[in-house]
């Protein structure tokens, strides 16, 4: 008899898509979030084909912190032209101006936390009722208990211990008013998955994350790009090294790897190799223990 | 073990998802630790992390279940609250894994992670044997319709690895999980801590030959464990392209929740009834020829019928029933008791519906199993039968046929929140 079996990222994929559809169906004004990064490049390509031969039924929305790589921003502008895509971008600069969020100073400072406001600003000024993250429940131990369909009340805040139960592959997007969602299609892939998938799709990504010649700051052990927004610490020496960026974030905070990896296939066999975690290199979570999960908590995505 | 990351390899390999449970301290975090550790899924810096912080804590050891508990109120009080995913991949299969809360009042998660898994691991502890637990989280199992369940005798060091001791709890599990519809359930003696029979085979127990647990995981039978024979269909969503040159194109979205679909079917529209057959099977990458479960596709029809979300398509000769009038096996999620008589929203494949609450027709006492038809309230983390009236019809298979068509979920109406998990029966 004939087998009739999916391959483990093809199942991924499925899922992923039957998710973004339920979005689409459920919510009136869904937002897919686009930080420029892998993730939520592989959810644009997954919302793709989710609603093919239609265009993806939702804008897109990049949180500018305004400490990004120019490869990221010019990458992101030639997509939206390319794929014909509604995109927003909502700027921290403007929350710092408008007097929303002050500034972190200092030599750690980062725009990480003030992303938060801005981001719940712009959830409410667009009138979105759920927001489409890349999140993976492999990257970091608080998301591992992150729902397909996050709740968040009228402050955007996770409630980690009073999450509706997510039972077979029906989702529960009912709300009152004021509160809305967030929705992670890609929650059950790992780091391999994304880029074995992005390798066998041939999914365009941004040159940062192929290895290259960069100046940079080692800090703590995190290798930071030397840019003009990085604050300066005494005794700190710049360095001229090849790296290449895991993930991909603000500039103050992104960390880099020492890599000759400049292929899919060679990042592939280094990631498979690597024994630290993607996010190891990200100074935001770092802070404390429970970084991601207090910033989640207040509406972080 | 050797990693394999070759691309082609990486492709072929199939997904499990199984569930665990077990009892406070019966080693089902070590067991978990010992998973990923001996795949390599735990990282450097994991286990640095996870190191420091049991040492700062004054403990033997390194604390392997820290890495599961990602809350600080879990880390805080040693528990864990919600259920927790962890994933490693072997050169054959890659696994996510529902790490459930052993507590006995965290039913709801067993169920939350029992809902989507091929696979439950049972843990036992040798010295305490079959246990309240371990039949609860049995029946659970089997309720669910899991199709493998493995119980895993763990902690066989701190009884000599003694076979008595093996058979004896073997003898028992054999004697209950009669009782359970269950088809596939293995046993097998292991020490999670020393690794015996989880990855390499245990030097302690000649007495046992059969495989490792490792061994089991990566070669279970689970290409059958969907429903390939009754088409089932639910249309999630309508594609209608504002574009030239898709002018009259109108797609209809799902996931194949049961059967084969090909063009040229001929299929049947729900509720309208109406008849057509399947013009082609879309995707970004072209059309194909086939659509089996889990896929998500794009289906378009020979006929312009009149379709919309909650709808489903089926084989003209093999419908699902349809009724208003539906008895379901429910476990109850919420701190308010189910209210017989009650309204609740509800949720079935694509589409939405209200309900009453007829009749509670029994409660069944977990460690029993006995059918309790005097007191009938159904409390958080209880399961019982009971009869509801939709407000309109839904399309449904038995939930023993079919766990897509046949599950639905209770929501109350004044929170929005889920309340209730059923399989109708």
């Amino acid at each position: 008899m004939k087998s009739y079996n999916l391959t483990h990222l093809r199942e991924l994929e499925s899922e992923s898509m039957y998710v973004i559809r339920e979005v689409a169906a459920q919510f009136e004004n869904p937002v897919l979030l686009f930080s420029g990064g892998k993730d939520s490049i592989l959810c644009l390509h997954l919302a793709r084909k989710a609603f093919y031969p239609a265009a993806v039924p939702f804008p897109i929305m990049h949180i500018d912190t305004g400490h990004n790589f120019t490869e990221t921003t010019e990458f992101r502008d030639s997509l939206a032209k390319k794929l014909d895509l509604n995109l927003i971008v909502a700027s921290v600069q403007d929350s710092i101006n408008e007097g929303k969020v002050q500034e972190e100073t200092g030599v750690n400072a980062s725009r990480i936390r003030l992303q938060t406001t801005t981001l719940l600003d712009a959830i409410e000024g667009g009138g979105f009722d759920c927001a489409i993250g890349g999140a993976r429940r492999d990257e970091e131990k608080a998301r591992a208990k992150e729902r397909f369909f996050s709740h968040r009340d009228e402050f955007g805040q996770w409630e980690p211990k009073n999450q509706r139960p997510e039972l077979w592959n029906i989702f529960n997007g009912k709300k009152n008013m004021g509160d809305h969602f967030r929705a992670f299609p890609i929650s059950n892939w790992t780091e391999m998955d994304v880029w074995q998938y992005i390798l066998h799709e041939n999914i365009p990504i941004p040159n940062l994350y192929f290895a290259h010649e960069r100046e940079m700051v080692d800090r703590n052990g995190v290798l930071l790009y030397n840019s003009d927004v990085l604050p300066n610490k005494d005794g700190e020496v710049a360095e001229k090294m090849q790296v290449r960026f895991r993930t991909i974030g603000d500039i103050t905070s992104t960390g880099a790897v020492k890599s000759s990896a400049d292929t899919l296939e060679k990042i592939i066999s280094e990631v498979a190799s690597t024994r630290v975690t993607e996010r190891g290199g990200r100074a935001d979570d770092k802070r404390s223990e429970s970084s991601m999960e207090d910033r989640k908590k207040e509406g972080y995505f | 073990m050797e990693k394999n990351y070759d691309h082609e390899g990486y492709l072929n390999m199939e997904l499990l998802r199984f569930t665990t449970a077990g009892s406070v301290d019966d080693g089902k975090s070590t067991l978990i630790g010992r998973l990923l550790y001996d795949s390599k899924s735990i990282f450097q810096d994991q286990l640095e992390n996870i190191t420091k912080i049991s040492e700062r804590r004054g403990e033997e050891g390194i604390n392997l279940a820290l890495l599961t508990d990602g809350l600080k109120a879990e880390r805080e009080q040693g528990i864990t609250i919600d259920v927790a995913y962890r994933y490693f991949a072997t050169p054959k299969r890659k696994f996510i894994i529902a790490d459930t809360p052993g507590h006995i009042e965290y039913t709801r998660n067993m169920v939350t992670g029992a809902s989507s898994a091929n696979l439950a691991l049972i843990l036992v502890d040798a010295r305490h044997g079959m246990v309240e637990q371990t039949c609860r989280h049995s029946f659970i199992a089997s309720l669910l319709q899991i199709p493998h369940i493995i119980f895993c005798i763990n902690k066989m060091d701190l009884v000599d690895y003694d076979e008595k001791v093996y058979q004896k709890i073997k003898d028992d599990l054999d004697a209950f999980t009669s009782k359970l519809n269950t088809q596939d359930i293995r046993y097998l003696p292991i020490s999670a801590l020393n690794g015996d029979n989880v990855v390499d085979r245990s030097k302690n127990m000649d007495w046992y030959q059969g495989p490792t647990l490792m061994y089991l995981l990566e070669t279970i039978h689970i290409a059958s464990d969907e429903n390939h024979l009754d088409c089932r269909f639910p249309i999630q969503y309508v594609i209608r392209p504002q574009k030239d040159e898709f002018h009259d194109y109108r797609g209809y979205a799902g996931r194949v929740a049961g059967g084969v679909f090909k063009p040229g079917d001929d299929v049947k529209v729900l509720p309208s009834g109406f008849s057509s057959k399947v013009k082609s099977i879309d995707t970004l990458t072209g059309p194909i020829e086939e659509a089996f479960p889990p896929m998500s596709v794009t289906m378009t029809l020979e006929d312009d019928i009149d379709i919309s979300r909650g709808d489903m398509i089926v084989r003209e000769n093999n419908v699902p029933e349809v009724s208003q009038d539906i008895d379901v096996m429910i476990c109850w999620l919420n701190k308010t008791s189910l209210k017989s008589n009650g309204k609740y929203a509800v949720k079935h494949t694509s589409r939405d519906a209200r309900c009453i609450i007829k009749e509670v027709v029994y409660r069944i006492n977990i460690n029993t199993l006995h059918r309790d038809q005097e007191d009938k309230e159904i409390k958080m983390n209880d399961i019982g039968r009971i009869k509801i009236r939709t407000t309109q019809p839904l399309f449904f298979d038995k939930y023993n046929r079919n766990r897509i068509t046949g599950s639905i979920i209770f929501i109350d109406e004044a929170t929005n929140a889920t309340v209730g998990a059923g399989m109708i029966i």
